[in-house]
């Protein structure tokens, strides 16, 4: 994959997620309509779209936390297998922020950024802390390493999440609505993290209502309704010319909030 | 009272207790692991664990745990099965305890939010490590208070074991009757004997959830 400096338009890179016809049912309900995806190598996608329209779903196909129906996903040309060891290895090099955070709460903070790095990539223990330490130095909690995660604040334990994830060396990041359960005033410091992140490189996949960081932070946007991608742009074209009727709505709707 | 230290009857009630001792820890063993392996088959992904974890529950516990002494005792060796009384109680009464254990650790399990489970899997743990590095010790805590009662109310049923001869406490009560000692006395010593052991796995789980009520 060969290094490319041009921010936008990179058709040079393979992609590294692919979906193809995806389809997910939960009973009488279809989910995800036949989603056709590629992320390439250090891409930003965010997406948005009404509540319920499967964004959460979507993301959590990528890393099959939620099995498909039909249809193929494969991540850096390989696809993703069925439940099992093979599948958990798969997984590891799939980042995943929740929007509860879900650090572990019998651990320390150190302890939730070692745990993966020792039990599934069997990395030494005080090579695990030592990148532990810098992660958590890294965004911002570097001081909090002793603490349980209960005794941080929600954007605190969200920094500590993403830090738990980038512990595993992933190739891909999802987010799934990292800031909606935190104080307003926390959530800046967790984009914050985000931003570099993405200015670092790392290839993410967002579901997130804050549009200052998708306009800064994004190179496409998706817009979801009813289980399918309606719309697809730039974050600059899609926010100031949406084309699709649901897009306009949806964007009236968050925009006079 | 004084009877108990007539005679050889003071050795005799010491093995008796002994046994008794014997049989609850190894059954207790026994129900600890067989159960929170049930726990973690009813839970699995697996649809043929998930209903060999429900069909042991529903067997074991709906059934009169002297009907299963009788099962164990009189079912396995005709199938070339051969083991000690003694073994062959711990079976029983270990099987039997063991799906008590494994609805309340199945419970424990449950009160641990899903999203702890998803965070592990999505690091990448097998079904295995999720359980054992971060579902089962949260569960821990919750599960501590109803496992006692569990453990506490296993001494007891092992009485049953008497009757299928395990010289085990309650059975010493029957040899004092033969011997005609007064029944208010052998009650009243045998009846200490189970406060010592009930009082003792008592103490123990409250430590264990002291130390774990620490340790956070
Ligand atoms: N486990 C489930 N069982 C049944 N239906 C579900 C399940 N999870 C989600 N759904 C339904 O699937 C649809 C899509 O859900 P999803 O969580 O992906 O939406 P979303 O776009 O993330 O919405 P939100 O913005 O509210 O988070 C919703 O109608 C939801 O009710
Ligand atoms: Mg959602």
């Amino acid at each position: 994959m060969a290094e490319n400096p041009v921010e936008d338009s990179t058709p040079a890179a393979a992609p590294l997620v692919v979906l193809s016809g995806v389809n997910k049912h939960y009973g009488a309900l279809h989910v995800l309509q036949d989603i056709d995806l590629e992320i390439v190598q250090g891409e930003v996608v965010v997406l948005i779209g009404p509540s319920g329209s499967g964004k959460s779903t979507l993301c959590r196909t990528i890393n099959r936390l939620e099995p498909i129906d039909s249809g193929a996903i494969t991540l850096d040309g390989r696809p993703l297998p069925a439940e099992g060891r093979e599948l958990a290895r798969l997984r590891a090099e799939v980042g995943m922020v929740f929007q509860s955070f879900n650090l572990f709460a019998h651990k320390t903070v150190l302890e939730n950024v070692v745990i993966g790095q020792v039990k599934v990539r069997k990395v030494a223990r005080p090579e695990a802390e030592k990148t532990a330490r810098e992660l958590l130095e890294r965004v911002g909690v570097g001081a909090q390493a002793d603490k349980y995660p209960a005794q941080l604040s929600g954007g605190q334990q969200q920094r500590v999440a993403i830090a738990r994830a980038l512990a595993m060396k992933p190739k891909v990041m999802l987010f799934d609505e990292p800031t909606s359960a935190l104080d307003p005033e926390m959530v800046n410091e967790v984009l914050e993290v985000m931003r570099q992140l993405a200015a670092d490189g790392m290839t993410m996949v967002v579901v997130t209502h804050e549009m200052g960081f998708a306009r800064s932070a994004a190179n496409r946007v998706l817009f979801m309704a009813d289980g399918r991608i309606v719309e697809q742009n730039t974050p600059d074209a899609f926010f100031t010319a949406p084309r699709s009727d649901r897009a306009k709505d949806f964007l009236s709707k968050i925009l006079h909030h | 009272m004084g009877f108990l230290f007539e005679d050889d009857n003071f050795s005799l009630f010491r093995d008796g207790f002994l046994q008794t001792i014997e049989l609850s820890a190894l059954s207790a063993l026994l129900a600890l692991l067989l159960g929170t392996l049930l726990a973690a088959f009813r839970v699995s992904p697996v649809p043929v664990l998930r209903a060999f974890g429900t069909a042991w529950v529903t067997l074991f516990r709906n059934t009169p745990l002297t009907l299963l002494f009788f099962a164990v005792e009189f079912g396995l060796p005709p199938l070339g099965v051969h083991f000690s009384h003694l073994v062959f109680g711990v079976l029983a009464l270990g099987g039997y305890t063991a799906s008590f254990v494994c609805e309340v650790i199945r419970s424990g399990i449950n009160t641990v939010p899903l999203g702890q489970a998803e965070a592990a899997r999505s690091l990448g743990m097998t079904f295995g490590q999720t359980l054992t590095l971060v579902v089962l010790p949260q569960a821990a805590r919750t599960v501590l208070a109803p496992l006692s009662s569990v453990f506490i109310a296993l001494p007891r049923n092992s009485a049953i074991a008497g009757a299928f001869s395990v010289g085990e406490l309650y059975s010493v009560q029957q040899t004092f009757s033969e011997r005609g000692y007064a029944i208010f006395a052998i009650f009243f010593w045998v009846a200490c004997a189970y406060l010592v052991i009930s009082a003792a796995v008592a103490t123990l789980f409250r430590v264990l959830e002291s130390r774990l009520a620490v340790a956070r």
